[in-house]
This record gives structure tokens, C-alpha cells and sequence, in this order.
């Protein structure tokens, strides 16, 4: 019975393990996609070996301790100290005292000094002069609004809760907030900024490896915190090329009946009053962009995959889909839903 | 566990070590323990109902009253239509005392009054070319169910209309966050101060309508009113 009991223990940990199958992916710390995240991955290791190689110390010695004091009867623990006080001993303990804090002196020094070296790593993002692409991100209750700045301000475009960036290139993103704090985290490619209400933050992505990760909203900032995810595509340099050239053209007006009904109501029901599409008369500053919304890999913010079948579920009832979100209940017919999705699903 | 301190006199002394077959006596001579030792201290004793463990049980009762509390943010966060009321706007709409006593609306009626850009015409409420909305002068009236007509239906001398622009909840949460402005709601249903610059004093309770009437004279005689 007895040994069954330890061999539970021994195998208590095992579950455990499983969690490291969380440590890969579009989403991990684990990431060394971006230079930031690579330089802060190399410290975490270094940080995890040498304080990994203390704890094993500490613990042999805690463990041998118990193991020679095992059995013994109090009276003979007098009898032990006096031999360990003893003269002959001393040197043994001394050198011993003076090798273990010279071990902790110099891993904490050690420690120090990688510190510092990554943090001025991080704090010249681009020493090697790549070009810079520039970005200006605004977090809103619930959701990402990106602006694209070129040397000719005519070529800005604005999108929502998708960023293409290009490799080879330092994205220089600047971060704001509308309403409350939010923070910007794309673990594989960087640490966390905030962003704050009436002050400007800024951060550095430079990737190294091309793919497809996920950001999060990393500051509690109200009910539907949780659905605030970002898409982050690191391109190669002619794809990036590609899908700014896309996002610099305005909306195409709509060929097919129906899209063209959806696209009347569009721009004379509510959705003009908060949403722009570039090229028509819809030009609300206070939602997403809705110019190249049937590109984007999802909608709101990551909550729904987008689909015809949930854009419809979506436009419906946004308030179902998320609850309390700043998209209200506008109650459409059946034929109007219809058209509106066929509309927006030409949004390319 | 009984009390590390004992009263002898009008002295503080620390008790004698309590072992365990002495537990009962020393009991009886300190008798400074919990609520007990308290009434004892009194030179009167108390009547009944403020001794031993009655003020305990006094305020178990009370708690319940907290619940009272509970229904304070209702959010009604789908806003569909509601069955007892026609598209228009009619004098005693239910919906008035829903909306304007109620925090999350007038949030998101402020919310919606930078959106929509009601200030460009405004100005936070203080008037530029409409007038100010945080004064007891009203055109139109100043009943939710005025504001919500306005609102929607628009007012001859530049007012737009916002029917198909907003929502008809929002604008209840318009109206409910226009009344506010002038003070008229509930003080706890109150958001935070905006950070724009106001030329009244803080909203609070005090300043209701009939005694903003009272503070402000009225219009001299033959401004238009
Ligand atoms: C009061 C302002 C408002 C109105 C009116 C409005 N929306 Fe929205 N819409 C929003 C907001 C805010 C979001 C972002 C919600 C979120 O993700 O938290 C949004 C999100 C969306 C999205 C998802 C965009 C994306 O990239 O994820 C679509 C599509 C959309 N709205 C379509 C419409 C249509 C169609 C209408 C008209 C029937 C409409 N909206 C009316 C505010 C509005
Ligand atoms: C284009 C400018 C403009 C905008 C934008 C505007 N208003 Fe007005 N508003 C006016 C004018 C002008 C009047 C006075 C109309 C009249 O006297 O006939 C007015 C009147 C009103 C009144 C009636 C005041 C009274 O004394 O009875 C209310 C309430 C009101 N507006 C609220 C709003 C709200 C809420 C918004 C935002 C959704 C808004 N307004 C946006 C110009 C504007
Ligand atoms: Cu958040």
C-alpha cells in the first residue's frame, strides 16, 4: 500500500508536462519570431540555467542534510555539533562559507550583467539602419484601429485589427488609446507597451521570421477584454509590397444587384455614421475601417472567424455575438442583412 | 482562544498562562473575554437587547438591506425595440425613467455625444452655433421624451435629424446623458466629470431643475426666447 502511495507522488508532476505543448505556435512566449522576443528569450534562459543550478544546490543540501539527521536521538545532536565546532573541521566549513558566497556573488553579478547588456539591446531596436516602416495604433473599447504613414500623406490607408508588417524592416508603431489603457502584446515578436489615453507610447517590431501571429490586449480594460486580439502577418518584403498596394485602393462600387442594395443602405442607414469605406460617402472615424474588411482573417477583434455565415451573424446581432461591445443592435430585415453581407463581403 | 490580557482595577496586565486542566477557572475569574468581557467593562450593564452576542445577531439582519442595493447598472446591452412603445415619440414613454436614472446609458450617452460629434455644434454642452444644453432653457423642452424628439426628428433652425444615423436607444442614451448635463439626473447614476472645460459647477444632486431656475435669472425681456 505504502509504495503505491509514493509512486502516486513520483507520477503527480507528469500532468504538468502536458502544459509544455502550450509553448509553440502563433502565440507563445516561447517566440523568437521578432529581435526583441529573441533577445529577451536568450535572458530568460540564461536566468532559468544559473538560478535553475542554485535551486538543484540548495536542494542537495537540504536533502543531505535530512538524510543525516535521520534516526538520530537528541542526545547525540549535542555530541554532533561539539564535533562539528571542533578546530579540525572549521577550515573544511570556512572554505566551504567562502566558496558558496562567492558562487552567489558571482551568479548574481553574472545575472546583472546579461541584464543589462539585453536592455540596451532593447533599447536600440534599430542599430543596423533597416528601413523603417511607420504605424499608428489607437486601442479602443474593443478593438484595433491601424493608420499607415508614408512619406506622401496621400498614400495613407487605415485598417483595423490586422497589421501586415514586412520582414527586414524595423515597424515603428506608435501607440494611443481612446478611452482607457489598454497594452499591446505580440509575445512572439516583442514585450509589452501600453497604451494610454492622452499620451503617446511607442514600440519596435523588428521580425525575423515570416508567419502569422497573434496579439492580445494585455491590460484588463472592460467587459470584452478577452475578445480584443490582434492578427500580426510578418510578409516577405514583394508580399508586403502587395497588400499595401490593396489597401491603398478605395472600395470598387458594387456590380451585382444585391450588393448594390446593401450598399444603399449602408450609406444611408446608421453604419455610415461610425464605419469608413474609402471611396464612398461612408465616413465614420469611430469603428473599424470596413474598406478591405472581407481580407481580414477575422472580425472583431478576433472573435469570429471571418465567414460569410458569421459576418451575417455578426451584422445581425453584434450584441449576441459580444456582448456590450460598441456596435449596436440596428435590427435589419432579412432581405437587408442579405444585402448588406453581399456588400461587405465585395470588400476585398 | 481566550484573551492574552486581563483588567485588574483600571490595569492592563497580561494574563497567566492558561493550561489546560485550569481552562474552566480562569475562565470564570477573567470574565474580559469576546463581547462578554466588553458589557462587563460597562459600569451600567446594558439592556438586553445591546448585550452578548444580540449586537452579532442585529447586524446578520441588517445585511439583507444590502441587497438593496443590487439593482443599480442594469445594462440593457442589446437594445432592441420594445413592444409597448410605437417607433414614435410619445409623452410618458416608459423608457424615459429607464434610461435617464441609469449609469451605463448615461455613459454611453456621452460616449456617443464625442462620437457623433454633437459638441461641433455644442460645444460640450456650453452652446456654439446650437445652443448650450447645460443651462434650464429649453426651445423644445427639456422632458426626455422633448430631447429624443429632437433628437431624432431634428429642429428647424439647424438641428440635423439622427433618425437613420443612430440607433433609437441611442437616442435615449443622447438624451439621458443631454439631461445630465444640466444636473437633472440622479446623482449616483452620475458617470466621472468629462475633462472638457465647463462653465457650470460639478453636477450634483443640488442643482436640480427647479432650483437652477431659481439661481439663474431668466432671460432679460425681449431676448427671443
Ligand atoms: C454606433 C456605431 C456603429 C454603427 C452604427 C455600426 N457599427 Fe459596425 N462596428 C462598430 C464598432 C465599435 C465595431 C467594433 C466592435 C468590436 O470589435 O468591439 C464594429 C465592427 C463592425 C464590423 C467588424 C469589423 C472588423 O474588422 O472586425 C463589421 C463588419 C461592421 N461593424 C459592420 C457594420 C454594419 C454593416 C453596420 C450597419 C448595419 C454597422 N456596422 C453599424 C460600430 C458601429
Ligand atoms: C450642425 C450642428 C448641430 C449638430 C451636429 C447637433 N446639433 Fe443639436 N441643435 C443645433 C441647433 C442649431 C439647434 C437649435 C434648433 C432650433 O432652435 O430649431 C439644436 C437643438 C438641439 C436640441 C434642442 C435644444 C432645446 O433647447 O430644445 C437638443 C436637445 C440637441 N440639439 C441635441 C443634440 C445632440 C444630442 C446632438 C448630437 C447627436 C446634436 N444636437 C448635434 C445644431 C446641431
Ligand atoms: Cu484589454
Amino acid at each position: 500500500m505504502r509504495a503505491g502511495r509514493h509512486e502516486w507522488a513520483v507520477a503527480l508532476p507528469l500532468p504538468l508536462l502536458a502544459l509544455l505543448s502550450g509553448c509553440g505556435g502563433i502565440q507563445t512566449i516561447g517566440g523568437r519570431e521578432g529581435r526583441d522576443a529573441a533577445l529577451i528569450n536568450d535572458l530568460f534562459t540564461l536566468f532559468c540555467i544559473v538560478t535553475g543550478i542554485f535551486f538543484a544546490a540548495i536542494m542537495a543540501f537540504l536533502f543531505a542534510a535530512y538524510w543525516r539527521r535521520r534516526g538520530w536521538r537528541a542526545d547525540r545532536m549535542a555530541e554532533e555539533d561539539e564535533r562539528l565546532a571542533a578546530p579540525s573541521r572549521g577550515g573544511a566549513l570556512r572554505v566551504g562559507m567562502f566558496l558558496w558566497t562567492g558562487a552567489v556573488v558571482g551568479g548574481l553579478m553574472g545575472l546583472a550583467v546579461a541584464s543589462f547588456f539585453t536592455d540596451r539591446g532593447l533599447a536600440h531596436p534599430n542599430s543596423d539602419n533597416k528601413p523603417v516602416v511607420s504605424i499608428e495604433l489607437t486601442g479602443n473599447q474593443w478593438w484595433w484601429d491601424a493608420k499607415y504613414h508614408f512619406h506622401d500623406p496621400s498614400k495613407d490607408f487605415r485598417t483595423a485589427n490586422e497589421l501586415h508588417i514586412p520582414l527586414g524592416a524595423a515597424t515603428y508603431i506608435v501607440l494611443k488609446a481612446n478611452d482607457v489603457i489598454h497594452s499591446f502584446w505580440v509575445p512572439n515578436l516583442a514585450g509589452k507597451q501600453d497604451l494610454i489615453p492622452g499620451h503617446l507610447n511607442d514600440i519596435v517590431l523588428v521580425p525575423t521570421r515570416a508567419g502569422h501571429y497573434r496579439g492580445q490586449c494585455a491590460e484588463y480594460c472592460g467587459l470584452q477584454h478577452a475578445h480584443m486580439a490582434l492578427d500580426i502577418v510578418v510578409d516577405t518584403p514583394a508580399d508586403y509590397q502587395r497588400w499595401v498596394a490593396r489597401q491603398q485602393q478605395t472600395a470598387p462600387p458594387p456590380a451585382d444587384p444585391q450588393a448594390r442594395a446593401g450598399y444603399v443602405y449602408f450609406m444611408n442607414k446608421q453604419c455610415s455614421a461610425c464605419h469608413t469605406i474609402a471611396g464612398t460617402p461612408a465616413g465614420g472615424q469611430v469603428a473599424p475601417d470596413l474598406t478591405h474588411v472581407a481580407s481580414r482573417a477575422t472580425i472583431a477583434a478576433g472573435t469570429l472567424p471571418n465567414t460569410v455565415g458569421s459576418m451575417h451573424a455578426w451584422v445581425a446581432d453584434p450584441q449576441g455575438v459580444k456582448p456590450g461591445n460598441n456596435m449596436p443592435y440596428i435590427g435589419l430585415n432579412a432581405d437587408e442583412l442579405h444585402a448588406v453581407v453581399a456588400y461587405l463581403e465585395t470588400l476585398k | 482562544m481566550s484573551s492574552p490580557w486581563r483588567i485588574e482595577g483600571n490595569r492592563l496586565l497580561p494574563s497567566p498562562p492558561c493550561k489546560g486542566g485550569a481552562r474552566g477557572g480562569s475562565r470564570r475569574s477573567r470574565p474580559n473575554t469576546g463581547v462578554r468581557g466588553l458589557a462587563s467593562l460597562a459600569t451600567h450593564p446594558l439592556p438586553l437587547p445591546f448585550r452578548e452576542g444580540s449586537f452579532a445577531l442585529a447586524l446578520a439582519l441588517l445585511l439583507p438591506l444590502a441587497l438593496a442595493a443590487c439593482d443599480r447598472e442594469q445594462r440593457d446591452m442589446a437594445g432592441q425595440p420594445k413592444p409597448e412603445t410605437a417607433a414614435f415619440v410619445a409623452k410618458g414613454d416608459p423608457r424615459a425613467a429607464e434610461y435617464e436614472n441609469n449609469a451605463f446609458h448615461i455613459a454611453q450617452g456621452q460616449r456617443l455625444f464625442a462620437w457623433m460629434n454633437c459638441s461641433g455644434c455644442h460645444s460640450h454642452g456650453g452652446g456654439g452655433m446650437g445652443p448650450p444644453l447645460m443651462d434650464n432653457k429649453w426651445r423644445y423642452g427639456g422632458k426626455m421624451e422633448d430631447i429624443v424628439a429632437s433628437i431624432l426628428y431634428g429642429r428647424p433652425n439647424g438641428m440635423p435629424d439622427w433618425r437613420n444615423k443612430i440607433t433609437e436607444q441611442q437616442a435615449w442614451e443622447l438624451a439621458a446623458y443631454v439631461r445630465s448635463l444640466s444636473g437633472q439626473s440622479r446623482k449616483d447614476a452620475l458617470g466621472a466629470r468629462t475633462e472638457e472645460m465647463a462653465v457650470t459647477p460639478p453636477q450634483s444632486l443640488e442643482s436640480t431643475e427647479r432650483n437652477l431656475v431659481a439661481e439663474k435669472p431668466q432671460s432679460p425681456p425681449g431676448e427671443p426666447q
